[in-house]
């Protein structure tokens, strides 16, 4: 590989990463702030991705596709042209949103529950979305998939060089994202997050909602993935219900918030930064160790070793107390 | 005292329901029983059947998931991929062990599977028992020494599902496997009701197996023990219950229903994949919450309840949507009466 090659090699890695720092910054608001525990992202990944895709792709030409039964109103939104990839920005935000419903149901069932049935409900939901993708092929082409999720500002910028102008969008999001989660857990809310984390009954105590927190985190938490979502769909361009399979569209994000540092959003970035170094790293190992299984099988060594021996991650949580109160 | 959340007696459950009970309640029911009855001339009585036999392989996973919800109170997300292993570790001995030890599996009566099934079951079932304990012993007890909330628990087995799942797939690859197959027979019943051989070697090992679950727990003293330490595990300890012997026997018994669990449905699916047994979670945990978590009986019945219910919507609604009709059962479950049929779960 030459210098070029190495370098456009690195453009799409970072936009990769940068897309699972979005979702590993939405689990860290979940799991690492309030402590609530979503084995279900893969259902939020493909809501936000499909949700995205489906308002910016044109129906294909019927010709093109034989069995193409993809159409219906939603896709007839694509006739219109809105001009500067407005849709674009419809589209995240129309991710954003439907994520957001599906959490407040989602959550409101369950979070004022035992804290596990949340897990519980997150997994079905992911199952329930991947199943709903797969078998109702008149929404998006089944199994074979939906094609031709078009580029941002595509036509600004030739084909070649277009990961670089998306790098940039992603990056950007990414910023947004992480301002938007840092502000959020460092202000007054973000406080009584973490005091429900640690010990829901004195949070109740102190006259805090415990059901209304928690359910706000987990819609902003959810939000936040629906955003990496539909940033996913305009980046591979192609999805199918296989895309979501739990190894890559979950274990890999709970990997990386673990590795990095629960209940540090900086860490939540990094650790996404790393586990994709890992992961796509070591596909250039010889022989045994490139085998995908064996990635499969770190991961989940990867997370029990962080809990038993570093639970705070590579960067940890900055302690937040007044000065002098952890005095004994 | 001899009745627990753990083990509601009879007369406790149905103390349990009267509580509360408004005419609302019997409305209700009568509602439900009368639409069950109204339904069953619309049903096939096929897929009835074949929801008995698919419930009596999530009771099995069920029943064990309970347990260790209920004694060590949290939600083993690794348990679907406890039944993979033990489905996959008996492949092993039935494909590579025993053939290499000159027993070759040959038809055993009517069953899909011949006798070296029947050798096999035990080992695979006593590996995944050893592999469950070691698990204890390397990560949990750890975690739990270390006074951790339960769900930081979850999260473990979080990691300890992904990388049993991984190890499958190591050895394994993601291909489809089968069991030797011996025979295709079918036994044919009136109404159209067709029952392969294998099924009533299910509902024979299920019964079996319950019915030592409930022996082990009301007739020994480590039932005792296990009760204690589902009700108060503070007070079990400190009146003299050896509560890591507790918490190894409910590995033990988890484990091994779950192994067993995942060898019957490699048999009764006739094929073997990796994430079978995760794919399977949906339904045994909507079947310990519709029981009341930690109470075995609750989550029989919910897991005949959801086999059946699953697999009569097929008759409607695209039977790949099975999973999903689990999933309903149990939000609707949490909605209406959060603590299970049967009330006394904790919630």
């Amino acid at each position: 590989m030459d210098v070029i090659g190495i370098f456009n090699y690195g453009v799409g890695f970072v936009i990769m990463a940068g897309i699972y720092a979005i979702f590993a910054l939405g689990l860290n608001i979940h799991w690492g702030f309030t402590g609530l525990f979503n084995i279900g992202i893969a259902g939020f990944f493909a809501l936000g991705a499909y949700t995205a895709a489906l308002l910016t792709t044109q129906p294909p030409d019927p010709a093109q596709f034989e069995d193409f039964r993809f159409g219906g109103n939603w896709s007839e939104i694509g006739y219109l042209d809105l001009g500067f990839d407005l849709w674009f920005f419809l589209g995240i935000a129309a991710a954003a949103v439907v994520c957001g419903v599906i959490a407040l149901v989602i959550g409101y069932v369950t979070l004022r529950l035992r804290d596990d049935y949340l897990a519980i409900a997150t997994l079905g939901i992911a199952e329930t979305v991947r199943l709903f993708f797969l078998n109702e092929k008149w929404v998006a082409n089944g199994s074979k998939g939906l094609y031709r999720i078009p580029e941002f500002l595509g036509h600004v910028v030739s084909p070649e060089n277009y990961d670089y102008l998306y790098l940039a969008v992603v990056l950007a999001a990414l910023g947004v994202v992480f301002l938007a989660a840092q502000r959020a857990v460092q202000s007054p809310w973000g406080r009584v997050l973490r005091g429900i984390r640690e010990d829901e009954t004195a949070a109740a105590a102190s006259g805090k909602d415990v059901f209304r927190f928690k359910l706000q985190a987990f819609i902003l938490g959810a939000v936040i993935m629906g955003i990496g979502g539909a940033l996913f769909a305009h980046h591979i361009r192609f999805l199918s219900p296989l895309t979501f399979d739990p190894l890559l569209a979950t274990f890999v994000i709970w990997a990386m918030l673990m590795v990095g540092g629960s209940g540090n959003n900086r860490g939540a970035v990094l650790g996404a930064f790393v586990v994709w170094g890992i992961w796509t790293g070591t596909q250039f190992l010889p022989g045994f160790f490139a085998d995908p299984n064996l990635r499969f099988f770190m991961i989940g060594v990867l997370i029990v070793a962080a809990i038993l021996l570093r639970p705070g991650g590579i960067l940890g949580e900055t302690r937040r107390i007044a000065r002098g109160a952890d005095r004994e | 005292m001899n009745q627990s959340a753990l083990n509601p007696g009879l007369r406790d459950i149905v103390r349990r329901i009267a509580l509360g009970w408004t005419p609302a309640h019997t409305t209700i029911a009568i509602v439900v029983i009368a639409a069950a009855i109204g339904f069953l001339p619309f049903v096939k009585m096929g897929l009835v059947v074949n929801g008995v036999f698919l419930g009596a392989i999530i009771a099995l996973g069920a029943v064990g998931l309970t347990l260790i919800y209920g004694i060590l109170n949290f939600a083993n997300v690794a348990h679907g991929d406890y039944m993979t292993m033990g489905a996959y570790a008996t492949l092993f001995v039935v494909g590579s062990l025993l053939p290499r030890l000159g027993i070759e599996s040959s038809g055993l009566g009517p069953f899909s599977f011949g006798y070296s099934l029947l050798i096999a079951l035990p080992i695979g079932v006593a590996a995944i028992v050893i592999l469950a304990i070691a698990l204890e012993v390397a990560v949990y007890r750890r975690l739990r020494n270390r006074g951790v909330n339960a769900v930081v628990l979850a999260m473990a087995s979080l990691g300890v599902a992904i990388a049993l799942r991984g190890l499958v797939q190591m050895i394994w690859g993601g291909a489809t496997y089968q069991y030797p197959r011996e025979s295709r027979q079918v036994f044919q019943l009136p109404m159209d009701v067709r029952v392969p051989p294998d099924a009533i070697f299910i509902m024979v090992v299920t019964v079996v197996l319950v019915a030592g679950v409930y022996l082990v727990l009301n007739r020994t003293r480590m039932g005792k023990a296990m009760r204690a330490t589902a009700d108060n595990p503070d007070l079990a300890l400190v009146s003299g219950i050896d509560t890591r012997r507790v918490v190894w026997w409910t590995w033990a018994m988890g484990a091994a229903l779950a192994a067993t669990a995942g060898i019957l449905l490699a048999v009764f699916q006739a094929q073997l994949q990796p994430i079978m047994g995760w794919r399977f979670l949906i339904p045994l945990f909507a079947a310990v919450i519709l029981g009341g978590i930690g109470n075995p009986y609750g989550a029989l019945v919910a897991a005949f309840l959801i086999g059946v219910t699953s697999e009569v919507s097929t008759q409607w609604i695209n039977p790949s949507y099975k999973p999903a009709v689990a999933f309903a059962m149990m939000i609707g479950m949490l909605l209406v009466r959060p603590r299970g049929i049967f009330g006394g779960g904790r919630n």
